[in-house]
């Protein structure tokens, strides 16, 4: 356990002395901060135009804010994410401070947890921003704050998910773009993945929506706990970081 | 301290280290010597378990480099060829987050940071970031980094590359100094370097182990037979280098006379004697009473340069053979 604190210590500070962790809260207090300000036009709009039509439906800002709000982040989340992870193990390989890391007495279990744990909470810190649109909702309105928390831990856990792939994919190459760009593509697939379900039923159809993040954050996003899903993403974490670990034993290998 | 057996590594392809064994007692700087990619880097990767071997053992402090990594880690300090230093950090934090990975923690890990910047002279730069020191202080917070915890060995990959002659001084001093408490395993392709440091040296070229010997024995050893040169001039300005040749061949105990450099009215000849007899004296009682001037008598001292290109230069037979056949004056350009 110290020694996944140090290794997770030792990321999150490199994170946050570098123009990294400033650039992508910048980023996504800026996007987050346009779906919000569109969002909650959109909701007194709709307001507006109901009071003029004298129809009257229920308006809640849970299912009308919130929630699309919440999928939103899951989308600026595919951006975010392989910024994040792709200097996790590739910078570490192309200045060779690897070789400090393998060669001292701590496990490679520890070096990655600790990696892929400073990602997450570097991911964290960016919901906080979203915390802080939200706040306002909370001041003037009278939202539900159960929902909001599951679908907070949905995005979490749906974030460690793809961070743990992107950290497998930063021990194969020594080169950053290379690893941010695969790590997107394949983030941006499990993604989409969700999709085919619309229009095709088939076994294969049916399989590649289930490997989507998307589909299993459905659940989470309506404020509801589907253990089926929750064991989803942290299979997919544990694959990740498993993955990772069988990587960096190659490296040894091979090199 | 550290037992090598049969240690070979195998890639895809190709053979980095060929069977290596070798012994290194507690307490000594050995110098790894080699040409660049002779093996070094692999041979050091393997005993800091950074690479596992491919056959063969290496023990160091006391465990099996493959059987019981955690404990051969815990007592090495390892320094690889580019000092493995994180640029955005500050000095005094990196040391302090090796020193944490390494095991240290509260008053012990302040005590022990403090004490490497003192002996590692990088007190001046504990606020500075990394990736602005120069050279010489990177190579030296390496250096800090690698002794932070009191490892019982040291390994060093070329810890003297890169640095102007006064940090090479410095570094040396700092690496003797470092002796006694730690066994240390140096890799350079420098040859002084081994000469001043060093006392025991490990040659091996294309993953081969050529020769593991001290200094002074290795230099003795491919000396073998005397060789001494000969500076001989006529008196009237005018020589005949092949009666000299002649004269200096019939001396009882030489075995080989050579004419190096010609100039006119004096010549350099090479004069190699069996081993075990001493023509010195002969051969300049010879030369006199000849009626020849003798400029110049001295014996050729080789230098480790020349029995390291006589150990590693060519085949394998002529490494197994310290003395080649055919000397040839050796300019070795001292990097």
């Amino acid at each position: 356990m110290r020694n996944i604190w140090i290794i997770c210590r030792k990321e999150l500070g490199s994170y946050f002395v570098s123009p990294i962790a400033y650039l992508l809260l910048t980023l996504f207090g800026v996007i987050f901060g346009y779906f919000f300000w569109t969002a909650l036009k959109f909701f007194v709009f709709r307001g507006m135009e109901m009071q003029m039509s004298g129809q009257m439906y229920p308006m809640n800002l849970n299912e009308w804010i919130i929630r699309p709000l919440l999928s939103n982040v899951g989308v600026i989340g595919l951006f975010m994410i392989p910024l994040i992870t792709m200097r996790l193990f590739a910078e570490e390989k192309r200045t060779g401070t690897i070789e400090l890391l393998a060669t001292s007495p701590i496990r490679d279990t520890e070096i990655i947890v600790g990696k892929w744990l400073a990602a997450l909470i570097l991911y964290s810190s960016l919901l906080l921003f979203t915390a802080l649109n939200f706040a306002f909702l909370f001041r003037y309105g009278h939202p539900d704050w159960k929902p909001l928390l599951v679908g907070y831990l949905g995005i979490l856990l749906q974030a460690g998910a793809l961070l743990a792939i992107g950290t497998f994919i930063s021990t194969l190459t020594k080169n950053q773009i290379i690893a941010g760009a695969a790590t997107f593509a394949v983030c941006l697939l499990l993604y989409v993945f969700g999709w085919v379900a619309g229009f095709d039923t088939s076994t294969w159809a049916r399989v590649l929506s289930y490997t989507s993040v998307a589909v299993h954050n459905e659940s989470f996003s309506k404020g509801v706990i589907d253990s089926k899903d929750a064991i989803f993403y942290l299979s997919v974490i544990f694959l990740g970081l498993f993955l990772t670990a069988r990587s960096l034993e190659s490296l040894r290998w091979r090199s | 301290m550290i037992t090598v057996k049969d240690l070979t590594k195998r890639y895809a392809g190709a053979t980095a280290v060929d069977q290596i064994s070798f012994e290194v007692p507690k307490g000594q700087i050995v110098g790894f010597l080699g040409p660049n990619g002779a093996g070094k880097t692999t041979t050091m990767r393997i005993l800091t378990c950074f690479l596992p071997p491919s056959a063969g053992s290496a023990n160091v402090a006391g465990f099996d480099v493959l059987d019981q990594p955690f404990e051969v880690k815990k007592r090495i300090g390892y320094l690889p060829e580019t000092p493995p230093i994180y640029p955005e950090m500050e000095t005094a934090e990196y040391l302090k987050f090796v020193g944490r990975l390494k095991g240290l923690s509260g008053a012990q890990l302040e005590r022990q940071i403090d004490y490497v910047s003192e002996r590692c002279s990088i007190r001046d730069v504990r606020t500075k970031l990394l990736g602005k020191l120069s050279k010489g202080y990177r190579q030296r917070v390496g250096l800090a980094q690698a002794i932070i915890h009191n490892p019982d060995v040291l390994i060093l990959d070329e810890p003297t590359a890169g640095l102007d002659p006064k940090q090479i001084n410095e570094t040396r001093d700092l690496i003797k100094s470092l002796a006694g408490d730690h066994t240390i395993i140096l890799s350079t392709h420098i040859l002084p370097e081994v000469e001043q440091t060093c006392e025991q040296v490990i040659i091996i070229n294309k993953g081969k182990l050529v020769a593991t010997d001290s200094v002074r024995n290795l230099q003795a050893r491919a000396r073998g037979a005397e060789t001494v040169f000969v500076e001989v001039a006529g008196r009237n300005g005018s020589l005949e280098v092949a009666m000299v040749q002649q004269k200096l061949e019939h001396i009882g105990g030489v075995s080989r006379v050579n004419c190096k450099q010609q100039f006119d009215g004096r010549a350099i000849f090479e004069v190699e004697s069996q081993t075990g007899r001493t023509v010195r004296a002969d051969l300049a009682r010879a030369v006199v009473e000849s009626g020849w001037d003798l400029n110049e008598l001295r014996p050729s001292a080789m230098s480790l340069e020349e029995v390291f290109l006589q150990l590693t230069g060519g085949d394998a037979s002529k490494a197994q053979t310290p003395v080649s056949e055919e000397k040839v004056p050796v300019e070795v350009v001292k990097s």
